[in-house]
């Protein structure tokens, strides 16, 4: 394992026409680091994400994701990576072990490891029982934590999660964190935005994105005393009061 | 490769457990051979024949006889001469049949005597093939003369055919009429039944049901608009039919306007319909296209005459609304029919309307689909 | 005076039931809110009091209509703003609301008291297309619509989801005017941190109504002592905690972690022992009182197998 950053963002610029939703963002991710890239709605991390993950291509500045550079390397990018939304991740008509079995296959596991990984996933967890059902029949924070494992699956140097957690109940959440945390122990950097801003003081570092610029950069303890506040929710409200793309 | 054929395998998942995709991909197939195989006919079947016989001998009854048993004709009996034009407007001939008095002396005094075979050509293929039908039941009448009287009589026959309301025998005269109301009911379905569910899909419908509106404003409010812009498009059609593609409109323009308005505010009330039973825009187009467009393509007689088909098919055919409105708007543009020739047609397209709309109003839920 | 008077109420489909029976009531002018996760039933009981689908059980006033009997006229009288906000993107602000008005039998300036505080906000963008509003506007506007035609009663089913957190504290700021002015108002959300400004609240999980008090109340409740746990190495002091022979439940919360004990008369220096012999040097232990989200996960059924210790 090389010391080499895993995300290098320098200046790194998206603009639509004569919009500019990521505005110059500079910025490292360490290997195994837990990374918090907050923000409002609008302020331009859903762009800055796609950007990294090599389904947009940005407008000016550089970026390597796991040593690749996203201009040119793009599949290199994707193979390296593992990602996960909100949204969406798994087929909601095909059942748990047919999810684990497509993207495993799609990222090139072979039959013996794939069969033996997912066996250990469903093992770990507790879902034996849930194996061969229906997504679409689990509750929601099941989905995610099962969505989480099949992300990293192919054991990627770098997961992005795109607010893994909306709406899922308080002690699955905090289930989901545990996983999170397995997973950078192991050498896994964890790039993962979020609303809720608890989830926010369990990551190494934060960034908070306002109108297309990041305003905040650093570990939550750093941050706070930084700005004289108790927590990063009204970190984030003091940033964010500050931004005008919320008004409209 | 494995990655791709991972990707395949899950395709085949998704098929075969969307019980919508099954049946496009398995029932579609036979139910459209089914239906083209048995309604593409290019033969005609039992087209009424009216004969108008001045002569009333021997010769004549005996061509008429011929007539009557061939199985691609039907005689009708009581039309005189000058009912001809009349029984042509209402459809109840498509083709008459003259003999001149004298026809048999004339005949055998070899002066060869002319039938006139005047043919309602608003359908030219079928106008061709029916005069086939006639000349070839004329034929063997010769032939049979010929052969009894050991060739002496030669029996020559002058054979005058007339092309009524389409003499150059025009397909565009069959096509066009057809195509505004398949036009019309494609444009007016689709649109009305994408709109409630549109709602649905937004969520809107959820805020529109918590107020004071009654289904009943809704569903008039939703077809309104529609009506209005759809005029336009009737009068743009029209245009382009009689400008362009010279297609007569020989009735009254008046009443031609009145039923296309009926036409469409039934195509609304059917979309609309379809709008109240289905929860997502997808479906609805669906229905729609696959629902409305084939039947009214093959079962309305836009193309293949529905005479022509199986009866299962002809009895299906009667619940399309297309083949009604066929009628009347071939009937006021191509043979300058008034109300009085189509007020029965008229009056099943009300009834049609009619249910429609009943069943749009009472079939609007005025919940949330459990 | 009862605004909502609710009585068993229940709602199944086939075998499942996404509400099972629930009794309680909301008086006038109180600011009620139901705190669960997605899939607790929340949307499914907002709907059932919209009129707009029916129970399988049970019976439901609002307003003193019966919401089966007499929808019609309590359709007249309800405010509701569903999840997602439901507005026609494709029409103006100024246009969505002057067409909910219309549908009402209302206009705008008839009752713009009632909206003035939000649309104020809104005015600069009244031509703008609801689709191009940002989140926080959306919901702004959405809220409106609701109010325009001055209800009784008011319904907003998860009004702060997909919202950023500034607009979320404004729209709280605005419901409690609004409930000031006499409005009866029922809130869903997901997020524990808003129960706190509600005038009574009812947990809800799995179709299950967990309980229902004032935010006070509630964190009253918390059957155990609740201690915070700080230090710089969270990890090794959760992994600490949980072996602790007393342990009734470990969560980390922020920066914090939240230990709850299972004896009545815990001993704050035991723990802090346990810790540094654990090698967790600097913890700083203190007893603190339970919140909302403590409470939550306490009252949560959990699985067989996915215990309180995570």
């Amino acid at each position: 394992m090389t010391s080499a950053p895993a995300i290098i963002c320098q200046g790194l610029t998206r603009k639509f026409g004569s919009f500019t939703a990521v505005d110059s963002i500079s910025f490292e991710v360490a290997q195994g680091e837990v990374f918090g890239f907050l923000g409002a709605n609008g302020a331009g991390k859903t762009t800055a994400i796609r950007m990294l993950t090599g389904l947009l291509q940005p407008t000016g500045g550089q970026a390597w994701v796991a040593g690749h550079d996203v201009y040119s390397e793009v599949e290199a990018v994707k193979r390296s990576i593992g990602y996960m939304s909100q949204r969406f991740s798994l087929y909601d008509d095909l059942t748990v072990r047919e999810n684990i079995e497509f993207y495993g296959g799609i990222y090139g596991l072979r039959k013996t490891e794939l069969h033996q990984k997912s066996g250990d996933l469903i093992e770990r967890l507790d879902m034996e029982a849930e194996a061969n059902s229906m997504i679409r029949s689990l509750p929601l924070g099941w989905r995610q934590k099962i969505a989480f494992s099949v992300a990293v699956l192919h054991e990627p140097a770098i997961v992005f999660l795109d607010e893994p957690t909306g709406g899922v109940d308080p002690i699955t959440r905090r289930q989901f964190w545990d996983l999170i945390y397995e997973k950078a122990a192991q050498g896994v950097t964890v790039f993962v935005t979020t609303h809720y801003m608890d989830e926010a003081e369990y990551c190494d570092r934060v960034s908070i994105m306002v109108d297309g610029r990041i305003e905040a950069l650093g570990s939550p303890a750093e941050l706070k005393k930084g700005h004289g506040v108790d927590s990063i929710n009204d970190l984030f409200v003091l940033l964010a009061r500050g931004g005008k793309r919320g008004d409209a | 490769m494995k990655a791709f054929r991972g990707f395949v395998i899950k395709e085949f998942f998704h098929i075969f457990r969307d019980r919508r995709t099954l049946v496009i991909l398995f029932g579609m197939p036979i139910i459209q051979m089914m239906l083209f195989g048995y309604a593409i006919r290019n033969e005609v079947q039992d087209v009424q024949v009216a004969v108008v016989d001045w002569a009333h001998d021997s010769a004549s009854e005996a061509i008429t006889d011929r007539l009557e048993a061939s199985r691609y004709l039907q005689v009708v009996p009581g039309i005189e001469h000058q009912d001809i034009e009349r029984a042509f407007r209402r459809g109840e001939a498509k083709v008459a049949v003259t003999f001149p008095r004298n026809f048999e002396r004339d005949l055998i005094l070899g002066e060869s005597p002319t039938v006139q075979v005047i043919t309602d050509a608003t359908d030219p293929n079928t106008a061709n093939t029916v005069l086939a039908y006639v000349t070839a039941a004329i034929g063997t009448y010769q032939i049979e003369v010929l052969t009894t009287s050991g060739g002496a009589r030669p029996a020559s026959i002058v054979l005058e055919p007339r092309m009524r309301f389409n003499p150059e025998l025009r397909s565009v005269v069959l096509f066009v009429p057809g195509l505004i109301a398949l036009i019309l009911m494609l444009v007016c379905a689709l649109m009305t039944s994408i709109t409630i569910t549109r709602e649905k899909e937004i969520g809107t419908m959820e805020i529109l049901l918590v107020s004071p509106l009654r289904p009943g404003q809704i569903i008039v409010g939703k077809v309104m608009p529609y009506l209005v812009l759809s005029l336009v498009n009737v009068v743009t059609i029209l245009l382009l039919a009689s400008q362009v593609f010279l297609v007569p409109i020989r009735g009254s323009l008046t009443l031609l306007l009145a039923e296309c308005f009926l036409f469409i505010i039934c195509a609304l009330a059917l979309g609309i319909f379809i709008s109240t039973r289905t929860s997502t825009q997808q479906v609805a187009m669906m229905i729609s296209l696959a629902g409305l467009l084939l039947p009214t393509v093959i079962l309305s007689g836009f193309i293949f005459p529905v005479a022509s088909m199986p009866a299962p098919l002809q009895i299906v055919s009667h619940i399309v609304p297309a083949k009604w409105f066929l009628i009347v708007i071939r009937g006021i543009m191509i043979k300058g029919v008034g109300l009085e020739a189509i007020w029965q047609e008229t009056l099943v397209l009300v009834g049609m309307t009619t249910v429609f709309l009943v069943a749009s109003v009472r079939g609007f839920n005025v919940r949330l689909a459990d | 005076m009862t605004a909502v008077d609710i009585k068993a109420l229940e709602k199944r489909f086939g075998k499942t039931a996404a509400l099972e029976p629930v009794t309680f009531s909301v008086a006038e002018g109180e600011l009620f809110g139901l705190i669960g996760p997605d899939g607790a039933g929340k949307t499914t009981l907002f709907r059932m009091l919209a009129t707009l689908v029916l129970p399988t059980g049970g019976t439901a006033t609002v307003d003193g209509l019966d919401v089966v009997r007499d929808y019609r006229e309590l359709r007249n009288r309800l405010g509701y703003m569903p999840g997602r906000f439901a507005l026609y993107q494709d029409l103006t602000v100024a246009e969505n609301l002057k067409f909910f008005a219309s549908i009402f039998g209302a206009t705008i300036e008839s009752n713009y008291e009632m909206i003035r505080d939000i649309y104020g906000q809104l005015e600069p963008f009244r031509d703008r297309r609801a689709g191009a509003l940002s989140g926080g506007m959306k919901q702004k506007l959405a809220l409106s619509c609701a109010l325009i035609h001055r209800p009784r009663v008011l319904l907003l089913d998860e009004p702060t989801t997909g919202v950023d957190a500034v607009s979320r504290l404004e729209f709280w700021d605005v419901l409690t005017r609004l409930r000031d002015s006499g409005l009866t108002i029922l809130v869903s959300t997901p997020y524990m941190d808003e129960a706190a400004r509600c005038d009574r609240v009812a947990l809800i999980q799995d179709g299950h109504i967990l309980e229902i008090n004032t935010p006070t109340g509630i964190e009253d409740s918390y059957p155990l002592p609740l201690l915070s746990v700080k230090s710089s190495d969270r990890l090794t002091a959760k992994r600490a905690l949980e072996r602790f022979p007393f342990a009734y439940s470990v969560y980390p919360f922020g920066e914090e972690l939240h230990f709850t004990d299972s004896r009545a008369e815990p001993s704050v220096s035991e723990i802090k022992t346990w810790l540094h012999e654990a090698g967790v040097a600097d913890a700083e232990v203190t007893v603190i009182r339970a919140g909302i989200e403590d409470v939550f996960m306490h009252r949560m059924p959990t699985v067989e197998g996915q215990t309180g210790v995570a």
